[in-house]
């Protein structure tokens, strides 16, 4: 089953399958290291429905829904 | 190398070094260990990038080092991502193509940071390998066998952490010795087919003596849409967009997916060469960084923090600004003293006085702001929690049409634009950048205070309204946010007009948390000032001069001086006589009012009166704001002398009050209404009256259309909302 990251929540983790688009912000996400079968975390998220901090590769990651969308993942 | 040289090694040319390396591995830490305070810091030509060379000696060779931006890959997507690239490949004019590269990476990290380590890989040039903030690494139980690692990476790695200076000498040895081998050939990790279509393109630009690395070459064909691949074409003859073009076709036809070949491949060629050399030791507990983030970056006590935490910036800068600020007001008081006892009252008295020394303290005074903001910015973002500040805020930023990044610079313009357009640096993307530095003269800095005082003490009676709402601290709440308020739909048409572009991804790294370090901090404050001083300071200075001087000549000051003269002599006496002193000096400042009315800005003054007349000025309030454009406080002491009260007048002085409540027109009304007084502090309000703000735009942008269009578009917009307030307040209070 494959849903997009900022689906997950809080606490929760999945491993990436791919990240969707091919402009420059889907580039640098892949360049940062989000690619296929990697886990991710979901840390936290910042109030009011704004960005979601992410565990990848042991740094932390603040995105916004809209990129976080983008990627589409596996819960684990 | 040759024999000679070696022999004389002193007189063997200085080696050029860059260091590059992602964000947040403490890349300037080690650029200010290596280099201490031999740095040269300007600008790479036609960017916005900041050129940082540091000098420094090992054994006996020089080293140029440059500092190149933080980056996570070296696949440039924009003219200022491309200055490394150019850098690195030697295409920069007088940087020279780099004899080694250091590539510094957080020991904690090493998978991501090695994904640049490979594109640097490609460039052909000795690379030496920096693990950073290995003892943080060793913490988080992070474990790397080092030696394994530089025989498979096939080059040269040192540990190091650069903020206690551990591990230097390593990393010069380290350069050193780089510099004498060549570079070995890259590892061949890209797939087959793009190596032979970056190799067919080369070999056809090389054909038609066009030649290009590479590097470039492979870039142009992997960033669809990106710098390289405007550069190539702009420089290589016609056809090459069609090969490039067929290049990626041929590349989709072979089953490959353009944007994700580059990271696919070079991750997993990582993957395989850390494989059994890394080892993540559980440590059993949670690093400090998740500890303090559960409270930090938690949605309600984050929160609070935040606020409290900008609150107590924001709260502090001008009163500590203010202490310093008197110190530099005080000395240049006793200069101005000891000039006066020197010299006697004449044009060049005047001109030392009123220009020189005025001039030297109009950019001295912007100093303390500067320092303290850059004080907090440097502490905020070294011990890591200014990313946390814009991840809290970047909602409801994004409401306003930008990012998390701009909070701060924009909060830190409400004291004062400058050290917030300074601080814009921290907003990575261009078009955030460039939105947040023109619309953060807007704020109500700490300049415009004194004019609202002025205004609203002498003409908002001190009524309350229905009944329990102070007018007057209304009014004043109300001019304090209009500037804020209008920045919204002025940033949103700044975005639809003059910057357009895709709203900019907020992929932001949260680094660990570290206790901030005195120097860098220091250093940070220090090359602010510096560059503040050296950009902006001359040009404020010679504006100040052109004022005076507009405001002196032409004229005859014989008169004007003789009383001068008399006065000091009079009150030189041990008791003086302060009547015949009044006296004498209400003759004079008469006489300063009509000399400042015939002079060139009085004329001009006047010749503007019409263009005032709507907004309810005459041309006293004309002349004065226009000698306020290079510096919006200058009006107070303008409007003292054209109403004959004396240059020294401030807002509290009643004189100066009662003088603008009795001004009136030639036919007898009151100059002064409630509706002109709100049409000045609207004009104020939003007008760019700064000439050191426009130049510290000048210096952020690099180019002078972005000054010239703030000036343009601040004045109208201030213009056309003076003129509306007037009309609106002269009906309403009418």
């Amino acid at each position: 089953m494959t849903t997009t990251l900022d689906q997950i929540p809080v606490g929760n983790s999945a491993r990436i399958a791919h990240v969707q688009g091919d402009d420059g912000v889907s580039v640098r996400l892949m360049e940062m290291g989000l690619i296929d079968g990697v886990p991710v975390k979901v840390v936290g998220a910042a109030p009011f429905g704004g960005p979601r901090e992410y565990l990848i590769r042991g740094f932390r990651l603040s995105l916004r829904s809209t990129e976080a969308s983008r990627v589409a993942v596996s819960p684990l | 190398m040759s024999a000679p040289s070696s022999l004389r090694a002193t007189a063997a040319p200085p080696l050029t070094v860059a260091l590059i390396g992602n964000p947040n591995t403490g890349k300037s830490t080690l650029f200010s260990a290596l280099s201490g305070i031999q740095t040269r810091i300007g600008n790479y030509p036609g960017c916005t990038v900041e050129k940082k060379i540091g000098r420094l000696q090992i054994g006996d060779r020089a080293i140029r080092l440059v500092d190149l931006p933080g980056t996570y890959s070296l696949s440039p997507r924009s003219p200022d991502e491309m200055v490394s690239v150019d850098v690195l490949l030697g295409r920069m004019p007088d940087v020279g193509r780099p004899n080694v590269i250091v590539c510094i990476a957080d020991a904690s990290n090493l998978e991501r940071n090695l994904y640049l380590f490979t594109q640097l890989r490609e460039l052909s040039i000795p690379l030496v390998l920096v693990l950073n903030m290995w003892d943080i690494a060793q913490r988080n139980g992070v474990v790397i066998d080092v030696a394994a690692l530089e025989k498979r990476l096939g080059v040269k790695v040192v540990t190091c952490e650069a903020q206690r200076k551990r591990g230097l000498p390593q990393i010069k040895d380290a350069i050193l010795a780089a510099s004498t081998t060549t570079a070995a050939p890259p590892p061949e990790l890209l797939p087959e087919p793009v190596r032979r279509q970056e190799q067919t393109i080369t070999e056809w630009l090389t054909a038609v003596r066009a030649p290009h690395p590479h590097y470039l070459v492979e870039r142009a064909i992997l960033d669809a849409g990106g710098e390289a691949e405007r550069r190539l074409i702009e420089l290589a003859p016609d056809g090459l967009a069609t090969r490039l073009a067929n290049a990626r076709r041929q590349l989709t036809d072979a089953g490959h997916r353009l944007a994700a070949i580059e990271s696919l491949a070079r991750y997993g060629w990582i993957h395989q060469q850390l494989d059994g050399l890394v080892t993540h030791a559980a440590t059993g507990r949670e690093s400090a960084t998740d500890r303090i983030d559960r409270v930090v970056t938690h949605w309600f006590t984050g929160t609070l923090i935040f606020i409290g935490v900008m609150l107590s910036i924001f709260l502090s800068i001008y009163p500590l600004a203010q202490v310093l600020m008197g110190f530099i007001e005080g000395k240049q008081e006793q200069l101005v003293g000891f000039a006066e006892s020197l010299m006697a009252p004449g044009m060049l008295r005047s001109l030392l006085v009123d220009g020189l020394i005025n001039g030297v303290g109009s950019v001295l005074v912007f100093i303390p702001q500067i320092a303290i903001l850059f004080l907090f910015i440097g502490v905020l973002e070294d011990c890591g929690y200014l990313a946390r500040a814009a991840y809290l805020i970047d909602k409801f930023m994004t409401k306003l049409g930008l990012s998390g990044r701009s909070f701060v610079p924009l909060m830190s313009s409400f004291a004062c634009a400058i050290p917030g357009i300074m601080g814009a640096r921290v907003i990575e993307n261009r078009r955030d950048r460039f939105t947040t530095i023109l619309i953060a003269p807007l704020m109500s800095c700490s300049a415009r205070l004194p004019v609202y005082l002025l205004m609203i003490y002498v003409f908002v009676p001190s009524a309350y309204l229905l009944g329990w709402i102070p007018l007057q601290g209304l009014t004043l709440f109300l001019m304090y946010i209009l500037g804020a308020v209008v920045s919204v739909p002025i940033a949103w048409i700044l975005k639809k007009t003059v910057l357009p572009g895709e709203t900019p991804p907020f992929v932001m790294e949260l680094p660990e948390y570290k206790w901030p370090s005195a120097w860098i901090v220091v250093q940070r404050v220090l090359s602010q000032v510096w560059r503040f001083l050296e950009e902006a300071g001359t040009l404020i200075f010679v504006t100040t001069i052109l004022v005076w001087a507009a405001g002196y000549f032409p004229g005859d000051h014989t008169e004007s001086n003789a009383l001068a003269a008399q006065i000091e002599q009079l009150s030189s006496v041990a008791e003086p006589d302060k009547a015949q002193v009044t006296l004498l000096q209400d003759q004079k400042n008469v006489m300063d009012a009509k000399l400042l009315e015939g002079s060139l800005l009085g004329r001009a003054g006047k010749w503007i009166e019409p263009v005032v007349r709507p907004l309810g000025w005459d041309w006293r309030i004309g002349m004065a704001s226009i000698a306020s454009f290079p510096a919006r406080e200058v009006i107070i002491a303008t409007l003292g002398t054209i109403f004959s009260l004396g240059g020294g007048s401030d807002e509290n002085s009643d004189t100066l009050r009662s003088a603008l409540a009795s001004a009136t027109w030639p036919d007898g009304r009151p100059l002064f209404t409630v509706a002109t007084a709100v049409s000045v502090m609207v004009f104020f309000a939003l007008c760019a009256q700064c000439g050191a703000t426009l130049m510290v735009i000048r210096r952020e942008t690099g180019q002078w259309r972005w000054p010239i269009f703030t000036f343009t578009y601040m004045t109208l917009l201030a213009y056309v909302a003076a003129w509306i307030a007037y009309n609106v307040v002269s009906r309403l209070a009418g």
